[in-house]
């Protein structure tokens, strides 16, 4: 019986020790949850340390009408309490006067740029040569501090970009080798140009049409008189025109745009004139039809199957119409001339039409054609201009491979 | 004095809009705006002068009885009306949906451009045809890559993944090469171009040599 109680009185008291031991330990490790929640709760309740080094100053490269404001990022900001969400940017045109929230940046970042309207009228107007000045204010869950005021500054419109140098370097050392070329072949010397079979098949076109007493049709493309493709076309159809006037063959000329249709038809009638026959020039051959896309298509389609003209130019600015067109001349039975610098199209123009001047051959063409030795002197300079293309681009990939950073920041263009 | 003066303007603006890309100026960009604002001012004029012009050539058609008379005195009726009920109806909102004009626009003129934009799939195929012929190595090359590219989209199982790589192999490799070089070649000629114009020694756009 006594075994008996002191059996129950040990099992008991194992019972009471591993009870109160548990208890004691949950009781804790609740305290220590306890503390580092007040602690943590402390660390978010203190606002984070304040930017540092907050510089105002104009920012490069633009019209006047922004600032650039920089900081030292929060010590709390990645580091320390890492509290840190944003940066909000405040402005005031006096040091103690008000001051206005301009941006907001995420944790991390520690540049803003200012940009302000340039018009009076503009709510966000930011004047020229007036001071401002900033603060920075680092935010956490809904308490922030603010850094120091930074010294005044004031926007300014620069003289230069300097981030389009590059630019700039290639257009002088492209314009020289062009007025190099000049000057060498307005001295007499002779300039190989490689032949081009779409601008020697020109006069054989134009003796065809002749031949069957039938039209030559011109179109000038979907361009505007401001695109250079339209404005290449134009010096192209001025040589062209001068041949017809000579051979009697009428042109018509079909237009997309009035501005066009008015400079076509002072070219042809120039032409004309230079050809000794102004009396053959027929205004109404040269007309606007419409500037609808699809429209023109229609139109064009249709002077195509009534005329049936012996041959069909196509040089300028052409979109989706390009093979509308094209295939449509080839069902006629037409000889075609093409030539665009839209890269798309050139695939269906090389399909459809006899000939077909790729991109820069278009630009070339009025050169071939005329033969003077000044505009063969820009062709020598760009193929020189290419050659040096070619060179950078060999010395580029060599020092991307190599991680040759400085030489790769030459080219960089900022816009 | 007619040769020197369309020079001169030529070649001052060329020069302006040379030197205006390089200097970010307020004063130099709200002139760039000035000029642009004007170049659209001329192109609304311009369009009267369109519209007169394609009015005569019409008229004269109907006139004479030219083969196709009828096609003109439709195209001016059609001008004419959609003249009258875009302005005189509803001067101030004939652009808004529902009107005759805005109606004329959407079920008569759009579905009519869209079956002439349909009209591209048939003669690509006929241009394809043409190009496609494997006549000789070059017209085989291209073909071979046109049929790579084509089953790009189509399910070939297993050989999927090889005809995926193939197709970024020849769009990114000697396509991406090719067309790179087209646009050198077209940013050299716009530049020469722009330089013999901007000279003086381009002067086929002015209609004398």
């Amino acid at each position: 019986m006594k075994d008996k109680d002191s059996h129950w009185t040990r099992v008991l008291s194992l019972f009471l020790f591993v009870f109160v031991s548990l208890f004691l330990g949950m009781q804790t490790c609740l305290a220590q949850e306890a503390e580092q929640a007040e602690a943590l709760q402390d660390s978010l309740a203190q606002p984070p340390a304040p930017p540092t080094n907050v510089v105002a100053k104009d920012a490069p490269n633009d019209n006047g009408h922004a600032l650039l404001v920089i900081w030292t990022l929060s010590a709390d900001d990645g580091a320390g309490q890492n509290n840190v969400v944003s940066y909000q940017i405040l402005r005031s045109d006096s040091p103690d006067g008000e001051f206005e929230v301009r941006g907001l940046v995420p944790a991390g970042e520690n540049t803003y740029k200012d940009k302000g309207a340039k018009e009076k009228e503009d709510a966000n107007y930011l004047p020229p040569h007036k001071d401002f000045y900033y603060k920075v204010r680092v935010r956490s869950d809904g308490i922030f501090s603010d850094s120091e005021v930074s010294l005044p500054a004031h926007a300014y419109g620069q003289w230069y970009h300097t981030g389009k140098t590059a630019v700039l370097l290639a257009v002088l050392i492209f314009s020289t080798f062009a007025l190099v070329f000049i000057t060498v072949a307005r001295k007499g010397k002779k300039l190989y140009i490689r032949p081009l079979a779409g601008i020697e098949a020109v006069d054989e076109a134009i003796g065809r049409a002749t031949e069957m007493g039938k039209p030559i049709l011109y179109i000038l493309g979907l361009g505007s008189a401001d695109m250079i493709a339209t404005i290449a076309s134009f010096t192209i159809l001025s040589r062209v025109a001068k041949k017809t006037a000579e051979y009697q063959t009428p042109i018509l000329i079909p237009c997309c745009d009035p501005i066009v249709m008015a400079v076509a038809q002072e070219t042809v009638r120039a032409a004309y004139l230079e050809a000794g026959r102004p009396d053959d020039y027929k205004q109404e051959n040269i007309y606007y039809l419409t500037s609808m896309q699809f429209a023109y298509v229609a139109g064009v389609n249709g002077i195509m199957i009534r005329e049936k003209p012996a041959t069909n130019f196509y040089l300028g600015k052409f979109y989706a119409e390009s093979l509308l067109l094209a295939e449509t001349g080839s069902l006629a039975g037409s000889i075609q001339i093409s030539g665009t610098d839209e890269i798309a199209q050139i695939p269906f123009f090389v399909a459809a039409t006899d000939y077909t001047l790729i991109g820069e051959e278009l630009y070339a063409a009025s050169a071939y054609l005329g033969r003077e030795p000044v505009l063969l002197g820009t062709l020598k300079g760009q193929d020189w201009a290419k050659a040096l293309v070619m060179i950078f681009l060999i010395l580029g990939a060599l020092a991307a491979t190599f991680h040759f950073q400085f030489f790769l920041n030459l080219f960089k263009v900022q816009l | 004095m007619r040769r020197t003066l369309p020079i001169a303007v030529v070649t001052g603006m060329g020069l302006f809009m040379l030197v205006q890309y390089f200097i970010p100026l307020e004063e130099f960009e709200t002139l760039y705006e000035w000029v642009l604002d004007w170049t659209m001012v001329i192109g609304c004029f311009a369009m009267l002068l369109g519209l007169y012009s394609l009015t005569t050539m019409m008229v004269t058609k109907v006139k004479r009885k030219a083969p196709g008379w009828g096609y003109s005195l439709v195209a001016l009726a059609g001008l004419f009306f959609m003249v009258f009920v875009g302005v005189v109806p509803h001067y101030q909102d004939s652009l808004k949906y529902g009107t005759l004009f805005m109606d004329l626009f959407e079920y008569i003129y759009i579905p009519i451009q869209a079956a002439m934009f349909s009209l591209l799939a048939f003669y690509i195929a006929s241009a394809a045809y043409r190009a496609f012929r494997a006549r000789t190595i070059l017209a085989t090359i291209l073909l071979l890559s046109a049929i790579i590219i084509m089953l790009r989209l189509v399910p070939l199982g297993p050989l999927s993944g090889i005809n995926q790589w193939l197709v970024n192999f020849i769009l990114t490799v000697p396509n991406m090469a090719a067309k790179r070089a087209f646009w050198l070649g077209v940013g050299l000629g716009a530049t020469a171009t722009a330089l013999k114009i901007m000279l003086g020694i381009e002067r086929g756009y002015m209609g004398r040599d």
